[in-house]
């Protein structure tokens, strides 16, 4: 018996055969969709390291069954930007250099993108509550929060 | 005659095991120091750059791999830079000096009328034609360093000392698959390992077929001895079954921690290993004023944001390991010790995972991997833990308890100081033993390590930062090694550093204030080294301290001092906050003599690190004991051992001092004693009384007000 679940994922139509239909979203994207960028760091929906965006809000998808998400828009790290294209977020992350080990950065990018989607002028305080469902271990908090008020000055045409 | 070559260098002084010149234009730097995301590649490619004279661009770093790069033991003890480095620094030298004599043989010219630009050799400034690649033929570095190079002097570098942007970081905004855990072999299989509870536990019943039942998918069982792992295609399933098989499989002699173990006066009641280091007791006490105060702080987590994962291949005869650890080599010997296979069959490779800040799962989690692909030829496997798996299995930072006892002179000022420390070991590394997880569950697993901690030599484990730097006249350390503790320990981040400048430095301020004088000025009155004024100088001048900034009023200003190992870097720390029942960090000020810094901005972002870390641990770490919970850990996820949040991190300011001295010093530890003690420090000056025991918990708060 095969399961199949239909539903977009960074912009592109994907049809995976999971185990079940309760496997978590994130198995299908790393071990099924081959995207790594969105980490796995607890299973039980604590840490933010699998943070993307289903139908533009953030939600962790460690335990979120795929079934859930049949018919949606799923977007991870990878649909955010890249090398080339860079999402503003991702810059200002780069020139801030705000990373250690890197490894809860796919979670809050997410995170910050879906705060700056809703609230392109977020204060410093708003950014840390819309970052407090990831945890950074490294203690780069500081760096990211700048990142996160630069990003956002530069999406607002403020800074270049 | 040279000078003696940089230890690391001298133990692994083949050239070729430093540098390659692979193809044209194209530079390889070897290191056995490995990314632990704390940036070290990027500084390890920029000592290079300059002391070989290559552009950065052409430089690519492996590291941590058996078969490849220099054995440097282990990547901690912030000592990468400050012992690695400098062995970095010298093979280039030497390097450049062979290639350079080998370009004036070609010229008939002196060596001294040349120089090298981006690898090119130029004579009196002018280009030759000749570069590292096209001499690479004639130059031969299956050879010994001889210390005959010449390191730069600081004011030549034109890499070192620069910001450059971490090489390590774009993967990782971008989400490319660079850690570990996103490493998938052709005909994999993932794996989940069923924890035997402790040494000696043994395994009574496995209900397979209700682990069967909770995977809803195809799994296997592989056994050896009281390992037990479950293996399969799908890691969904094999995920599920791991998660449900400890409900599923009956240990015989279980031991497991009871509440009462979880305090750290608990170590007070236990067999010891002791030791006196220092100076002897003073003859005469007479006639002195005596202070004593004792401290504790409980066992914290390396609560690293990846659960440890481990893969391995046995494969013809050879086994490969690709592990996040912090030393390949060590490990290497640690599977031999294990395994049927030699260190000579073995390789074993670093690949990074998320921040380990110690000694966490990461061994454990590789020599699982090895333990099932020996049963598997030909299959890779992958281990990774589960959440509660890293919690509850990982090594912990020990419990520790410190008593300080002074004698004061006539000013208020320490003439005798004594340590005396109480703590489980910080060394519990595989090392040469074959000390690892899985290993204590197969057939003859390998004997109990003796009890030891890290020598002093090596800046000493509980022993750590317990000699206050201050200018006292006589001191002395009394330290009682327990040997056996309810959970395994080991090197977390500063080691017992913390510990002890948390007592040191909160015992300095409350003489201050029996002297009537304020900390700052207290704390210079009997400070000698002029690198530890000057760091204490200009942290008291960003934070804009105030002598006389009234205390107990709810807020709170503290500092906290500290040389790391009294031989790495010089960190000052101030702390603001508020305080009703919980605490609130307001800004935090940091002023860093790290000597010659390779990159500023990386080491910033360390000491930065350090500081959030070390607020997490003060305010809210404490692994709890619970003999109810299945593992006798009710610390077992993010909600039962909260750290600190993005809303609770404040603002952070760090500065370096002295950045072109000559000689690099570690940093990446410098700032975490300091901060605990700034915290310490400002919540007494908040509340006019001190808290003993860390974490500063609102319980804690609430009863020292109370009793107040």
């Amino acid at each position: 018996m095969t399961t199949t679940v239909e539903f977009q994922v960074n912009g592109k139509p994907v049809s995976v055969a999971p185990l079940d239909e309760e496997t978590p979203l994130l198995d299908v994207l790393r071990n099924e969709l081959g995207l790594m960028g969105t980490r796995f760091g607890c299973g039980l929906e604590q840490c933010g390291c699998c943070m993307v965006l289903i139908d533009g809000a953030p939600e962790k998808c460690c335990a979120k069954p795929v079934w859930s998400v049949a018919g949606k828009q799923v977007t991870t790290v990878e649909g955010m930007g890249n090398a080339e294209a860079p999402h503003p977020l991702q810059q200002a992350f780069l020139d801030e250099q705000a990373g250690q080990c890197g490894y809860c950065l796919s979670g809050i990018l997410i995170s910050a993108k879906a705060l700056l989607d809703a609230n392109p002028k977020p204060t410093r305080a708003e950014i840390a509550a819309a970052l407090d469902g990831n945890i950074c271990r490294c203690g780069t908090h500081v760096r990211i929060l700048r990142a996160v008020d630069k990003a956002a000055a530069v999406m607002r045409g403020e800074r270049a | 005659m040279n000078a003696p070559l940089p230890a690391f260098l001298e133990s692994n002084p083949r050239l070729d095991r430093w540098i390659a010149f692979p193809a044209p234009g194209q530079v390889t730097v070897l290191t056995g120091r490995v990314e632990l995301g704390q940036g070290v590649l990027t500084a390890m490619a920029q000592i290079a750059a300059d002391e070989l004279d290559v552009d950065l661009a052409r430089i690519t770093v492996r590291s941590g791999d058996t078969d490849v790069t220099p054995n440097e033991g282990y990547t901690s003890g912030s000592h990468s830079i400050q012992a690695g480095g400098i062995a970095m620094r010298q093979a280039c030298a030497d390097i450049r000096a062979l290639y350079l004599a080998q370009a004036a043989v070609v010229l008939g010219c002196n060596a001294d009328a040349l120089s090298v630009r981006d690898g090119g050799i130029l004579r009196d400034g002018a280009s030759t034609g000749l570069d590292y690649w096209s001499l690479s033929g004639a130059v031969d570095l299956a050879v010994k360093a001889t210390g005959a190079g010449r390191p730069k002097a600081v004011a030549d570098f034109t890499r070192i000392g620069e910001s450059h942007a971490r090489l390590d970081l774009p993967g990782k905004v971008f989400g490319a698959p660079v850690f570990i855990h996103d490493m998938r072999l052709d005909g994999m299989v993932h794996a989940r390992v069923v924890r035997q509870p402790n040494r000696g536990a043994t395994i009574g019943a496995i209900d397979e077929a209700a682990i069967r039942r909770a995977a809803k998918g195809p799994v296997e069982f592989v056994r050896q001895g009281n390992f037990l792992a479950i293996i399969g295609g799908d890691e969904t399933a094999v995920e599920r079954a791991g998660g449900a098989a400890p409900a599923h499989v009956q240990w015989n002699d279980v031991e497991t921690p009871v509440a009462a173990q979880q305090e750290a006066s608990w170590l007070l009641q236990r067999p010891a290993v002791d030791r006196t280091l220092g100076d002897p007791e003073p003859a005469d006490a007479q006639g002195r004023e005596r202070f004593e105060a004792t401290f504790t702080r409980g066992y914290l987590a390396h609560a690293s944001i990846s659960p440890s994962c481990g893969l391995a291949l046995f494969k013809d005869g050879h086994l490969t390991v690709w592990t996040h650890c912090q030393g390949v080599y060590p490990l290497r010997a640690a599977l031999a010790k294990i395994l049927p296979v030699t260190a000579e069959n073995m390789t074993v490779v670093h690949v990074p995972g998320s921040g380990c800040y110690g000694h966490n799962g990461a061994d454990d989690a590789s020599a699982d991997a090895a333990i099932i692909a020996m049963q598997k030829p030909g299959v890779p496997v992958r281990v990774r833990w589960r959440r509660e798996e890293e919690f509850v299995f990982e090594p912990k930072s020990a419990s520790m308890v410190v008593t300080v006892r002074a004698l004061l002179d006539t000013d208020g000022k320490p003439v005798d100081w004594t340590q005396e420390i109480w703590s489980g070991t910080h060394m519990n590394r595989p090392g040469g033993g074959g000390n690892l997880l899985g290993a204590l569950a197969l057939p003859n697993p390998p004997p109990e390590p003796p009890p030891a901690d890290v020598p002093e030599a090596n800046g000493g484990g509980a022993t750590r930062n317990g000699v206050p730097l201050y200018a006292i006249p006589a001191t002395r350390m009394i330290h009682h090694l327990i040997p056996d503790t309810p959970i395994r320990t080991s090197s977390l981040r500063g080691l017992g550093a913390v510990p002890n400048v948390f007592a040191i430095e909160s015992c300095l301020d409350d003489l201050a204030a029996r002297a009537g004088q304020d900390p700052v000025a207290y704390r210079l009155s009997i400070t000698s080294d002029p690198r530890a004024r000057a760091t204490i100088e200009k942290v008291a001048a960003m934070a804009n301290w105030q002598a006389d900034a009234p205390g107990g009023t709810g807020r709170g200003r503290g500092i906290g001092f500290a040389r790391y190992k009294n031989r790495a870097a010089y960190s000052a720390v101030v702390v603001e906050l508020d305080v009703d029942e919980d605490i609130r960090l307001a800004r935090i000020w940091c002023a860093t003599d790290a000597g010659l810094v390779i990159n500023p901005d990386g080491a910033i972002n360390q000491l930065e690190g350090g500081i959030v870390q070390a607020a997490s641990w003060v305010l809210k770490e404490q692994v709890r004991f619970d003999s109810d919970a299945a593992s006798g850990l009710s610390s077992f996820d993010w909600d039962t051992y909260p750290v600190l949040k993005f809303s609770e991190v404040p603002e952070i300011d760090v500065e370096l001092i002295n950045t072109k001295d000559d000689v690099p010093l570690g940093v990446g530890e410098a700032s975490s004693g300091p901060t605990a003690a700034a915290i310490g420090n400002a919540v007494s000056h908040a509340l006019g009384l001190r808290i003993h025991d860390l974490p500063l918990t609102r319980e804690r708060i609430m009863a020292a007000l109370l009793q107040d």
